[in-house]
């Protein structure tokens, strides 16, 4: 397929981790944001085509992993009630909760359904009025217009029984939770490319600035992700912190406006739980003041329910970069995709699923 | 979760307004609807990037060359023809 094949050639890969190894002197470690970034490094084997020195440590960057137990405990309470039918992207059914997953739910009896798009969801409220229809609305600033898009046409059309789950995060606050954090060992970044084609990048700058970090805003097929190191690495070694972009074709600075204003009519920002972090202020989207009628957590009495994370899991490390999915003692022992401990696990772009599917040890 | 992968838009029906604006999308043979609410500027033959059913943006052909140009800039290459790479 056009822009996806020239981007899996093997001589332009080889050639960047050539390069790679030339410019290198020192030991660097750089953070991956995005889990479909883990995933092709892994798949690919980017990482072994890099000099030992360099280090890639692999970040927070999925929402299905990060989405709080709390959140989870909330979907299985709503999925369960008869009067609803709960409508999710597919990742979501097996990320476990306390006590059962959505997957359970549905073999009960519950109506969860997987969804492809949120406009789908939409649909199915308007072919169901008697039944209240709840989208899981998970996702990063990539996510967030087309789930915007379904709440503001739900208003738009006067659809009043659809409703959204909202579990939305936000990259720059995670970037700097990590960054201001005392274990931090991140010393350069690869920003995820399409969270910046919506958002662009200017909210890297002063990131970049303040913690004197390289950022590059990289893709997701094996030529990108190598130059979006080689660009870094470049950067570290010249002793610059500046925000580059490799991912030109599809990313401008000032990102997406259109997609920027529907999210912004829609969502405001707010504080959020992270699975295995904690709460991070102002780094999630929650419901503005005028949409808020669409709030599955408010309709059903949720708002207040308060879950503690489990202890031993150590998703938050993995998430955070402190450790590797492989240094975890219960790693494909008594945790395996097949019966999670935790989410990093659960999730296709997982760090812990991407180290057991392709990297059995 | 973040995944977006760039299809040709074949054809666009703008009936449902601005907001609704659907294309038919073709990524390798397979074809979808996709919403275009958010690239009001994609015409039939250009590629967009779509993730969840809407395009985020439209995809820049001259910058999409441009990764294999950095690497002919860094050390000459000359075996990563344009042509060759567009496939």
């Amino acid at each position: 397929m056009k822009f996806i094949d020239e981007y899996r050639d093997k001589d332009a890969s080889m050639r960047y981790s050539e390069l790679i190894h030339n410019i290198t002197t020192k030991s660097w470690n750089i953070m991956e944001v995005c889990g479909g970034q883990t995933h092709a490094i892994v798949k690919y084997g980017i990482d072994e085509l890099l000099p030992k020195s360099i280090r890639l440590i692999h970040g927070p960057g999925c929402p299905v992993c990060v989405t709080s137990l709390e959140l989870i405990d909330k979907s299985i309470e709503i999925a369960s009630r008869e009067d609803v039918i709960f409508c999710s992207f597919g990742d979501m059914l097996r990320v476990p909760g306390s006590k059962k997953d959505l997957l359970q739910v549905k073999a009960e009896g519950g109506d969860v359904r997987i969804m492809y798009s949120p406009l789908d969801a939409l649909k199915i409220a308007k072919d169901n009025p008697l039944k209240e229809v709840v989208f899981f609305a998970v996702g990063f600033e990539t996510t967030a217009p087309a789930n915007a898009m379904a709440v503001y046409q739900a208003k738009e059309q006067g659809i009043k029984n659809f409703l959204i789950l909202v579990s939305h995060v936000l990259v720059p606050p995670a970037i700097e939770a990590i960054l201001s954090s005392k274990n931090n060992l991140v010393q350069g970044f690869l920003a995820a490319g399409h969270v910046c084609a919506v958002m662009g990048y200017n909210e890297y700058f002063p990131l970049a600035e303040k913690y004197k970090v390289p950022i590059v805003v990289t893709g997701f097929e094996p030529v990108d992700i190598l130059q979006g190191i080689y660009m870094c690495v470049k950067q570290l070694e010249e002793g610059r912190h500046e925000v580059e972009n490799q991912y030109v074709r599809v990313v401008s600075r000032e990102g997406n406006l259109t997609a920027q204003n529907i999210v912004s009519t829609v969502f405001k920002i707010g504080t959020r739980k992270w699975r295995g972090i904690g709460e991070i202020p102002d780094s999630g989207l929650v419901l503005q003041d005028d949409y808020i009628e669409y709030d599955a957590s408010l309709k059903f009495g949720l708002a207040d329910l308060v879950v503690e994370e489990p202890k031993e899991c150590i998703s938050g490390q993995i998430l955070q970069g402190i450790k590797k999915p492989n240094e975890c003692e219960a790693f494909g022992k008594i945790c395996t995709p097949e019966r999670p401990l935790g989410a990093t696990m659960v999730s296709s772009e997982g760090a812990c699923a991407a180290y057991y599917r392709y990297r059995k040890i | 979760m973040c995944l977006a992968v760039p299809g040709k838009i074949m054809s666009i029906d703008d009936s449902g307004g601005e907001l609704m604006k659907i294309g038919k999308v073709n990524f390798g043979g397979i074809i979808k609807d996709v919403n275009l609410a958010y690239t009001p500027e994609a015409k039939v033959g250009e590629y967009v990037i779509v993730h969840v059913g809407f395009a985020l943006n439209t995809v820049d052909e001259a910058e999409a060359a441009k990764v294999f140009e950095y690497l002919r800039e860094i050390d000459g290459l000359d075996e990563l023809t344009g042509e060759e790479k567009q496939g």
